[in-house]
């Protein structure tokens, strides 16, 4: 057991370090520090070629595909040094590490061939059609059917909370294949063009005035018979592949803009004399123990490597970030006091704190819900009997 | 960088919960609650059979050598059976002379811990005063204090060693609410005491160990109370159903089993930073201990509610759970001032991404 990094760690760290920090305070500089997923989609989708051609984009995949085969403390590495840089928020996250990986891992060669350069290079964005108005929690409850159509998958239904959706280049979307199926069987996992006549995308207003997901309409789109992963009816398998590698290194990264975060908290206690008061202390120290834990925590899961055990570190990963999450926003309003309602200007839109409190609401729900989560660690970690299931 | 326990690491850990497993039985441990709070046969082997009294102490003077990873391992596995050991005391002596203590006072005292043949305890807070090598005043809550040979205190900003044996010492047991670690108050009148060497350093490494101690005993025990109510929820039937199939139900146990997985990245990670003598040691022992011992009350109060009647029975284990919580919250400074000095870090001090 051991946490500190070798001298030839700290080597590639500075290696990255330099690379960010040059980036960031050169040539995209204008983009610095940019979190959300709405602002200047052009200069990020630039920054993700800037990435692509230094290398720097999908570091942990293999080196055939684009990558650098890098080790899981490289990674951590990066992930840090790309959050302390100030680079924005990945907006093809999807992309590298969940449509990748699941290609890498499900995908012929002529498959891999055909999507992995286009990602490693930066030039392909992905968005994730999984939801449906009836498919939620639920997930198998998918009713988006695809019919085979000459040397086409012929696609119609409608997804619904597909982030990113609006300015993606490919979409993959989990579809029924076989008529009358129901539930996990009969799926197939599908990766489409979101540029074709067939597929029509309608934002969502969000609690917070944004629109960052969206309403995602499928009426005869089409994909070539060779653009699905696996076989057909294998896509829950696929699909439950894929959220495993949700739970990876990205979770580093994610972790330091959660430290951003809780700086800006600490930073408004500090300004408007509340971090004198010991309840708030008590708060924002339960908050910094909160971040430390999480890191440790995804540093054991990492260290496990294999993502398909179960490891209780990764069961419980969702809900403690998700909890910890929407508790900052709360602890945030908490700091701000009541000055925290008032929008700076005048249209309805929030600076960090009140969107944090806000935005968070989303995340004990999205990606498994609290409650769906609970259900998951109870039955996989603990073994506790399975929930009832009504009638498909 | 590799946070997963190296193979003889493993292999340590299964050797220990193997041990307490089968030695540390209710039946034994509720034998040591009703006379002085120590399984001495417990101990003996412990520390004799096994040598893992010497864990965490230098090779140089009988110790196994080794570190807090291992130590922690040691304590997890103690607290998953609450075993009524003097584990406590005996690691914060133990580092308080291993890294504060003069030549002779190591030469002359760790082997003897090594070997369980003395039984320290240890004062979190204690009001002392001295005299050239003599000290007055009273220590109180003194874990296992009552049988214990030998004192570590603070007075003066100088770590001692008091004989618990000697001359001018009145010690009070007490009847305590755990009666696996009872307390008492030593009244000490003018008794020899010897300094440590470097008092700063020795009292430092005293409370890490300690502190890394009680988060162990804590992730061990939240663990244990969490499998122990899982195997009650898969054999109790009620309304035609196992209990462990209620929502209502699963539920809390899925909580304990959130929190107790961060209280175990809690405890390996102050571990392995007091281990490597990494800039987050301060801040990852005060979060260790916080969480693990909230994390520890809140599954022990779970198993007592999960069980209904039965959790609230003397006969039944859960109230052992219960109490061990409940004194570890307390012992060596609780939740409150842990976070408190994390806020003292955080927002007197600015502690930024990189410490």
């Amino acid at each position: 057991m051991k946490l500190g990094f070798s001298p030839e760690e700290e080597a590639f760290r500075a290696e990255c370090a330099d690379w960010l920090q040059a980036e960031m305070t050169g040539a995209f500089a204008d983009i610095r520090g940019i979190t959300n997923l709405s602002d200047a989609i052009g200069r990020r989708r630039e920054w993700e070629q800037r990435l692509g051609e230094a290398g720097w984009g999908c570091i942990g995949w293999p080196r055939a595909w684009g990558g650098r085969d890098a080790t899981i403390a490289q990674q951590v590495i990066f992930a840090e040094e790309y959050a302390r840089a100030g680079a924005p928020n990945r907006i093809n996250h999807i992309g590298v590490e969940l449509a990748g990986p699941t290609i890498l891992a499900f995908g012929s060669e002529e498959q891999k061939a055909r999507y992995l350069p286009e990602i490693a290079a930066g030039r392909q964005i992905w968005c994730q059609g999984y939801s449906e108005p009836n498919a939620g929690s639920d997930l198998a409850n998918v009713k988006t059917r695809a019919r085979r159509e000459g040397d086409d998958w012929v696609v119609n239904g409608q997804k619904v909370w597909t982030s990113l959706a609006h300015y993606s280049d490919m979409v993959f979307v989990v579809a029924r294949t076989e008529e009358g199926s129901a539930g996990p069987k009969g799926l197939s996992f599908l990766l489409m063009d979101m540029d074709q006549p067939g597929i029509e995308v309608r934002p969502i207003r969000q609690i917070n005035g944004e629109a960052e997901f969206n309403e995602t309409f499928f009426t005869d789109a089409r994909c070539p018979a060779d653009a699905m992963l696996g076989a057909a009816g294998d896509g829950w398998k696929v699909a439950m592949a894929l959220l495993a590698f949700e739970r990876g290194v990205s979770t580093l990264g994610q972790q330091m803009q959660f430290r951003n975060e809780l700086d800006a908290v600490i930073a408004a206690s500090r300004a408007n004399g509340k971090a004198a008061d010991p309840v708030i202390r008590q708060k924002i120290a339960q908050a910094e123990i909160g971040l430390r834990l999480m890191r440790y925590g995804a540093l054991r899961m990492l260290s496990g490597a294999d993502l398909a055990a179960i490891d209780g570190a990764a069961l419980t990963y969702k809900i403690q970030w998700a909890t910890w999450r929407r508790g900052l926003g709360e602890l945030g309003m908490e700091v701000l006091g009541q000055a925290g309602e008032i929008a700076p200007a005048d249209d309805y839109a929030w600076p960090q704190l009140p969107n944090l409190f806000l935005s968070s609401r989303a995340d004990t729900i999205y990606g498994g819900t609290n409650q769906i989560q609970r259900n998951l660690i109870a039955e996989r970690g603990l073994g506790l009997p399975r929930e009832p299931r009504g009638k498909a | 960088m590799e946070f997963a326990f190296t193979e003889e690491q493993a292999m340590i850990g299964e050797t220990v919960r193997g041990f307490f497993a089968e030695n540390a039985t209710s039946e034994r441990t509720r034998k040591a609650m009703a006379g002085e709070g120590i399984d001495r046969a417990l101990w003996a082997s412990f520390a004799g059979e096994l040598g893992l009294a010497g864990i965490g102490l230098p090779e140089e003077h009988g110790g196994a050598g080794l570190g807090m990873v291992e130590l922690a391992q040691v304590a997890e596995a103690a607290g998953a059976q609450v075993a009524a050991l003097p584990l406590l005391g005996h690691v914060m002596l133990g580092q308080a002379l291993a890294k504060g203590g003069t030549e002779a006072q190591k030469a002359a005292l760790l082997p003897r811990l090594a070997a369980g043949e003395v039984i320290a305890t240890a004062a979190w807070e204690a009001k002392i005063t001295a005299e050239g090598n003599r000290v007055s005043g009273e220590a109180a809550f003194l874990p296992h204090g009552a049988l214990a040979d030998l004192l570590l205190v603070r007075a003066e900003g100088k770590a001692w060693i008091v004989d618990l044996k000697a001359e001018g010492v009145g010690v009070t047991g007490h009847v305590t609410m755990d009666q696996t670690r009872p307390f008492a108050t030593a009244r000490l009148d003018g008794v020899a005491a010897e300094p440590l060497a470097d008092g700063a350093a020795g009292w430092h490494a005293a409370l890490a160990a300690g502190w890394i101690c009680l988060a162990a005993e804590a992730l061990g025990g939240a663990q244990a109370a969490l499998d122990r109510t899982v195997a009650y929820s898969k054999e109790r039937v009620q309304f035609g159903r196992q209990i462990g199939s209620f929502q209502a139900y699963k539920h809390r146990l899925a909580d304990m089993m959130v929190e107790i997985e961060q209280a175990r990245s809690a405890v390996y990670w102050a571990a392995c930073a007091v281990d490597e003598g990494s800039d987050e040691a301060t801040i990852s022992l005060h979060s260790a201990k916080s969480f693990s011992a909230d994390t520890f009350f809140m599954c022990a109060g779970n198993m007592i509610q999960l069980h209904g009647g039965i959790g609230f029975t003397w006969e039944h284990d859960a109230h052992l759970f219960f109490k061990r919580a409940r004194s570890i919250q307390t012992l060596l400074g609780d939740g409150q001032w842990h976070r408190e000095r994390i806020a003292a870090m955080v927002l007197d001090a600015g502690l930024g991404v990189a410490a």
